[in-house]
């Protein structure tokens, strides 16, 4: 459990003064995961608005050592700084604990970087990815990625008269992850601070790589008011759209189950790039995605065993 | 100075200099014929002959990417690889130039697909001419060899990566006689990697890939020119001192026989061997041969060319790899552009020759030397590219 008043006297290492969007979640998860780490840490971000954002030289937001090297590499980047913090501190010319940080967004982690992810991941290098998951390549204008929910409106797989957006249902990113036999792999959202750090500092503390699929509400490509942003966050966990859970070495636990599961409509009215689905015609989609969440919800609590 | 002589392959020289220089960190891929490079040095870490942290990366695209980050936070920091795995390089290749990060890496010649080849030519590493990583090429084992450990040296000081080349199958299989530093002469010559800043120095934190727009990128480029122009002083300074320690010469290039020479050839590579069969042949015959024999293309040495050049009648160059620009291969469109500005220019012809590790023998190189002589004697050039030995 992160203590608010302990947090409040840390140092903040991702300061303003950066041009995220107002509202934009990305920034505030940023913030959150530095103030979680005890130790000091290097960090590495893939391409996407994130970097583009807090970097326009000559100025950074980042208080910590911070190295953008392209979009599909953040895994393989961090990598080999961890390796080289390894060899170095084996020779002896590095004495300290460094803890590493991998941010990379949906399109960088789901699509274009998933291969390097696995790679860094099985050959069990410690550091700590996390993915700012906006569900969608929100950089460069809002295109669909893998990440992207079933019937979200993008710009790449846009609501139309004959097609109501994308027709795909999302990967499960962690699922994949666990797949990998990773020591430590979780899902958060902005909105549930404490849920979110505390899941960070476990991650920090496991000898070995470490996972955190955080859900990153985009105002824009979402298309909500800026000031929504954390009650939508919120609202994803409440509806079971964005469960909240926790893998620690392959065992499945629930770090959130809502009082009362509330129907995805609620979560799925706060945002434009749904809009199209409140048509009569696309009644039938609604039901769709109803019965996933609730289908992928059982599937949940059985491997957490909550039935 | 070393007397210990053994027969090595390219392959295997390269991994050696890589147990002598210890580098903190190797990330690689295997690709032939750039595999044993890195099978030999996995064994070396197995075996604890050296200490570097081995990193077996999932694909070349990593490879670079992991060496760039291990540079970045402070280590001296190598992969090895050829040909499509070069070509999967691409992307970072720049990151880690532009970022100034002294990354070396043997690059074993092959040709790139399609159609799919494991065989030497140059078409890889003259893809990435323009990527901002010096460029040394070599003509036997030894010169693969020397070329390796000078290139630790090179890239510190100039603060750029390192690209040292050597001809698939022709030099990375075939034994040759090596004599290598003592592991002592080597690890004194290449000296103690001290970066001023790096990642993992936390209490000095930098960012280091932020996004430069209109208003700074093109300086910070400038800079990367200019450090690659820089590099011309400190390779021919670290080449002396090679020579001055170890007895071997290296400069831009090797000047065999060009000096008064009518009629010369410009090679890279291995051909240069064959080719000084043929000048000597020639110059038996009483016949004004000469070779050039290219080292350093990046930086390149268009000055230094131009002066040995101009008092030649007549040159050719031999590329083997081709630009497909309709026009000629790479490095005639280089030595050309050299000798511009020379008031009497020698007349220049340009063979693209060995592509998908094509052999090119004595009699292909002598036939070169006919055509010279021809059209030292017409004024006449009747061809200014010619693909040799080629069915057509
Ligand atoms: C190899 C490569 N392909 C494409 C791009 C263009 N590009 C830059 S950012 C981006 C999308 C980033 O999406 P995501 O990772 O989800 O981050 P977000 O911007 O949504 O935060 C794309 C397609 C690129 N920079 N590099
Ligand atoms: S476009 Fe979306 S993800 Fe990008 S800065 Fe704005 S709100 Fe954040
Ligand atoms: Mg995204």
């Amino acid at each position: 459990m992160a203590n608010l008043k302990e947090l409040s006297e840390r140092k903040e290492l991702l300061v303003g003064g950066h041009r995220l969007c107002p509202g934009c979640a990305a920034g505030i998860i940023a913030r959150q995961v530095l103030l979680a780490a005890k130790e000091p840490v290097v960090v590495v971000t893939s391409t996407g608005c994130l970097e583009v954002a807090t970097t326009i030289f000559p100025y950074s937001a980042w208080k910590v050592p911070w190295f953008h090297n392209a979009f599909e590499n953040a895994a393989s980047t961090i990598s080999g700084i961890e390796a080289a913090y390894r060899s170095l501190k084996r020779k002896g010319k590095i004495d300290k604990e460094i803890r590493f940080i991998a941010f990379g967004g949906d399109g960088g982690t789901y699509d274009i970087g998933l291969q390097a992810l696995s790679g860094a991941v099985e050959r069990g290098h410690r550091f700590l990815y996390i993915c700012y998951n906006n569900q969608a390549y929100m950089n460069t204008g809002i295109q669909r990625s893998s990440a992207t929910p079933k019937g979200a409106s993008t710009t790449t797989a846009p609501a139309g008269t004959v097609i109501p957006g994308k027709i795909q249902f999302r990967k499960d990113l962690t699922r994949i992850m666990v797949a990998h036999q990773i020591p430590y792999a979780a899902t958060a959202t902005a909105g549930k601070w404490n849920d979110l750090i505390t899941k960070v500092e476990k991650a920090l503390a496991t000898d070995g790589p470490s996972f955190m699929d955080i859900l990153s509400s985009c105002r824009l490509g979402w298309g909500h008011p800026p000031e929504q942003t954390l009650t939508i966050g919120r609202l994803a966990a409440d509806t079971c759209f964005w469960p909240l859970y926790e893998v620690v070495a392959g065992e499945y636990h629930l770090t959130y189950k809502p009082k009362k599961k509330r129907p995805v409509t609620e979560w799925l009215k706060t945002q434009a790039r749904f809009k199209h689905l409140f048509k009569p015609e696309n009644k039938g989609l609604i039901d769709t995605i109803q019965n996933y969440v609730d289908e992928q919800w059982q599937k949940l609590l059985k491997l957490c065993g909550e039935e | 100075m070393s007397e210990k002589r053994m027969a090595k392959t390219a392959n295997e020289a390269i991994a050696e200099a890589m147990r002598q220089i210890n580098p903190d960190v190797v990330a690689a891929y295997p690709i032939t014929p750039a595999t044993e490079i890195v099978q030999i040095f996995s064994q070396f870490v197995a075996d604890g002959k050296v200490t570097t942290e081995f990193v077996p990366v999932e694909s070349e695209h990593s490879a670079m990417s992991a060496v760039v980050g291990a540079s970045l936070a402070g280590a001296r920091a190598m992969t090895a690889t050829s040909s499509q795995g070069l070509a999967l390089m691409w992307e970072i290749l720049y990151i880690a130039s532009a970022l100034r990060l002294p990354v070396i890496m043997p690059m074993v010649n092959r040709a790139l697909s399609a159609p799919i080849n494991i065989h030497c030519d140059h078409s890889d590493s003259m893809g990435a001419r323009d990527s901002g990583w010096i460029q040394l090429y070599s003509e036997s084992v030894q010169e693969t060899y020397d070329n390796v450990i000078q290139a630790v040296r090179i890239a510190e000081r100039s603060l750029l990566p390192v690209m040292v080349t050597t001809d698939g199958f022709i030099l990375s299989h075939c034994l040759e006689l090596l004599t290598p530093l003592l592991d002592k002469e080597a690890k004194d010559f290449i000296g103690e990697y001290r970066p001023k800043n790096f990642l993992l120095d936390t209490e000095h934190p930098f960012t280091v890939g932020a996004l430069d727009l209109q208003d700074y990128y093109f300086e910070h480029k400038r800079q990367e020119a200019e450090a690659m122009i820089e590099s011309k002083k400190i390779i021919l300074k670290i080449g002396e001192e090679f020579e001055r320690k170890f007895g071997r010469r290296y400069e831009f290039f090797e000047d065999y026989k060009v000096i008064d020479s009518e009629v010369a050839t410009v090679v890279i590579g291995s051909a240069a061997g064959t080719t000084k069969v043929v000048v000597d042949q020639l110059r038996e015959e009483k016949i004004k041969a000469g070779l050039l024999k290219l080292r350093v293309f990046r930086p390149f040495p268009a000055e230094e060319l131009k002066e040995l050049l101009k008092n030649v009648k007549v040159i050719a160059v031999l590329d083997r790899a081709d630009s497909l620009n309709a026009v000629s291969g790479p490095l005639f469109s280089e030595i050309r552009n050299a000798l511009y500005d020379l008031e009497e220019r020698p007349k220049i012809v340009n063979y693209i020759y060995g592509l998908g590790g094509r052999d090119i023998g004595l009699k292909e190189i002598h036939s070169i030397y006919e055509d010279l002589e021809e059209i030292n004697r017409t004024g006449k050039i009747k061809s200014l590219l010619t693909y040799l030995g080629v069915r057509e």
